[in-house]
């Protein structure tokens, strides 16, 4: 069953692989990307970072990350404070760990939203076609013309604008981590949208389709066979390297003091200050959380390269 | 060919029109432009509501659209609330030294890119190669104020703490029309910008000369007897760079509109600040000229980059 899946897709399967027993896609993909010994290098990275944020915010309880000390502020690294403390002397060690919490959480949901969106609206758009095409298309368009960082700006802007009345009725920083959230999933769904539109266009020429059809497949059928397949490896794909892209953003506006507003932590809000404290030397609070964003970065985009080749069967580099 | 240009100038129409909207409505309701003069104590309520009736900001949003439009489309772009100064004006002043900042980073990123990217894929493997692909992966993977925080610490702050000659942070007063302060504060963002822009191109420039190297007429070249200089130089090299001819035109718009991050870290009175000064006052009129500048040239730019790529790359025939 697996194989005639393969076999009606059109992918010239592997010699080597058709000559043993039959392999399920699964198989398939996990044989290429196990080949990909820098992907799995990226894969093990984000599991060990995992495994830390887990297992410190078990141990680390929410209040010391945000416990002010002022007589402990601006210190170097120490046996008491591993990475320091900030300008109001909160400890940075655990504030990386709940930081990296709410950045990757803010990375993840964001993703999320912006796949359903992105996906949706260039399924729509080729599968409808016509003007319904040439609106959304438009749209996409002019949503990418608007450089990324002064799209979030201005949308950060505007549903930011009432996040102190939620703050002042107690219920707390939650909202400026939700806008972000928000923020970010709306900015950055353009790409896949013409990625899975130019992929659902092309995939309706194909012959297997015709073939499927003439063979009396059902409309069902074709879509969930043939059509989900095809395009699952490109969303899987675009989601992974969007989750860098996310937790890139997020550091970006937060940075920026646009972002997660402070006493939450983000890797992002750590650096802002430490803008106006790195010209009094307090180096550790630039190269703490910038190295954990990079490292995090590096090891998504590692992975995402990876799955890319081992779930798009066109992309030749694995041969 | 004509058609072609004629069709991608109407649908550019569309996409402009849409980004028009897009844009005024995010800036127009992101924030209240009179807000600064809420704590204002020689300023009543009745007085604020006078003014926001003169301004005609009390109209319906639609309303304030088409006449924001109106006067856009003679190249009136109305007047800051806060400066009171006209926008144009105001982009007038600031686009050049953002343009001197930009162009010269993206040159210098072009030529280490290139170089890079060639002594990358000329010695595909080598030790050298994994060294700048490493390094292009993590530059990839590195928020730029990363590199421009890391910058001041060491080039400013430290050698500052050392007595050895240092260079400006940005935090201090200086008169951009003199050449030799200008040349000075330029030195560190230009780096920061050369740093990560260098990463992103010698990755592509890379992967598109190994592309190339791999064709059939690079064999058919070498089998002639050619030197390996110039099968290298006459033959890959000149179709290795089609490609980078789209992502450099692609990448000149946004040269207009500077680098917000870099510019703020280090008080670059170019567009990006601008931008980012007056979007935190919810000066929309400002915020509203440079977005809609910005994306009318990424527009402009997308067209010009594909018609150029259709006169350069012979294989591209418009039916």
């Amino acid at each position: 069953m697996s194989s005639d899946i393969l076999n009606s897709n059109g992918v010239p399967t592997l010699k080597v692989e058709s000559t043993g027993a039959a392999l399920t896609p699964g198989q398939l993909i996990w044989r290429r990307f196990r080949k990909h010994k820098i992907a799995l290098v990226g894969g093990i990275g984000i599991v060990i970072l995992l495994i830390f944020i887990i297992i410190g915010s078990l141990l680390i309880p929410l209040e010391k990350a945000n416990y002010v000390d002022l007589s402990a502020r601006l210190s170097s690294p120490s046996s008491i404070h591993w990475l320091g403390t900030d300008s109001t002397g909160r400890d940075g060690f655990s504030r990386i760990v709940y930081g990296g919490q709410i950045s990757l959480i803010i990375g993840f949901l964001a993703v999320v939203i912006s796949v359903s969106f992105g996906t949706v609206m260039g399924g729509v758009a080729a599968y409808y076609g016509g003007w319904v095409d040439g609106i959304l298309m438009r749209f996409t368009e002019a949503m990418l013309s608007i450089p990324s960082l002064f799209l979030l700006i201005v949308l950060g802007k505007l549903l930011g604008r009432d996040i102190q009345t939620i703050n002042v009725f107690g219920l707390s920083f939650s909202g400026s981590v939700g806008i972000v959230i928000i923020v970010i999933g709306l900015t950055s769904w353009m790409y896949l949208a013409r990625i899975v539109r130019a992929n659902v266009l092309s995939l309706k020429e194909m012959d297997y389709i015709a073939a499927a059809k003439s063979l009396g497949a059902s409309n069902s059928r074709i879509f969930f066979n043939h059509l989900v397949p095809n395009t699952m490896g490109i969303i899987i794909v675009s989601a992974t390297l969007g989750l860098a892209g996310a937790i890139l953003s997020e550091a970006y506006v937060s940075f920026l003091g646009l972002g997660v507003q402070p006493p939450t932590a983000s890797w992002g809000n750590m650096l802002t200050s430490a803008q106006s404290f790195i010209q009094r030397g307090a180096w550790w609070m630039w190269v703490f959380p910038s190295m954990f964003i990079v490292f995090t970065i590096l090891c998504i985009n590692l992975l995402g390269d990876g799955l890319r080749d081992a779930l798009d069967p066109r992309s030749a580099r694995h041969m | 060919m004509w058609s072609y240009i004629a069709r991608r100038a109407i649908q550019a129409l569309f996409t402009l029109l849409i980004i028009t909207i897009v844009c005024f409505i995010l800036t127009r309701l992101s924030a209240d432009p009179l807000a600064q003069y809420a704590t204002n104590p020689n300023m009543s309520t009745a007085d604020r509501a006078a003014l926001r009736e003169r301004l005609g900001l009390n109209q319906p949003l639609p309303v304030q659209y088409f006449k924001w439009l109106g006067l856009a489309v003679q190249g009136e772009l109305g007047k800051s609330f806060f400066s009171k100064q006209p926008v144009s004006l105001m982009i007038g002043q600031r686009l050049p030294l953002t343009l001197i900042l930009m162009v010269t980073a993206e040159i210098v990123t072009l030529v280490v890119a290139l170089l890079l990217g060639i002594i990358s894929a000329v010695k595909q493997y080598s030790f050298l190669d994994t060294l700048i692909t490493t390094f292009s992966f993590v530059g990839y993977s590195m928020p730029i104020f990363f590199i421009a925080l890391g910058l001041i610490l060491i080039f400013a702050v430290k050698f500052k703490a050392m007595g050895w000659p240092y260079l400006p942070t940005g935090a201090d007063i200086w008169d951009p029309k003199d050449p030799g302060q200008l040349v000075r504060h330029m030195i560190l963002p230009v780096s920061a910008l050369v740093i990560i822009g260098t990463a992103n191109y010698s990755r592509f420039i890379r992967s598109s000369i190994l592309e190339v190297l791999g064709m059939d007429y690079v064999r058919t070249a070498r089998a002639k007897g050619l030197t390996e200089r110039a099968v290298l130089y006459k033959h890959a090299l000149r179709n290795a760079a089609l490609p980078l001819v789209t992502i450099i035109g692609l990448d000149i718009p946004y040269l207009l509109g500077g680098a917000l991050v870099t510019e703020s870290v280090f008080a670059w009175p170019g567009m990006g600040r601008l931008f980012w000064e007056y979007a935190q006052r919810g000066d929309f009129p400002v915020v509203n000229g440079v977005l809609l500048i910005v994306s009318a040239a990424v527009v402009l730019f997308t067209i010009i980059t594909d018609v150029v790529y259709t006169i350069v790359d012979p294989r591209i025939r418009l039916s």
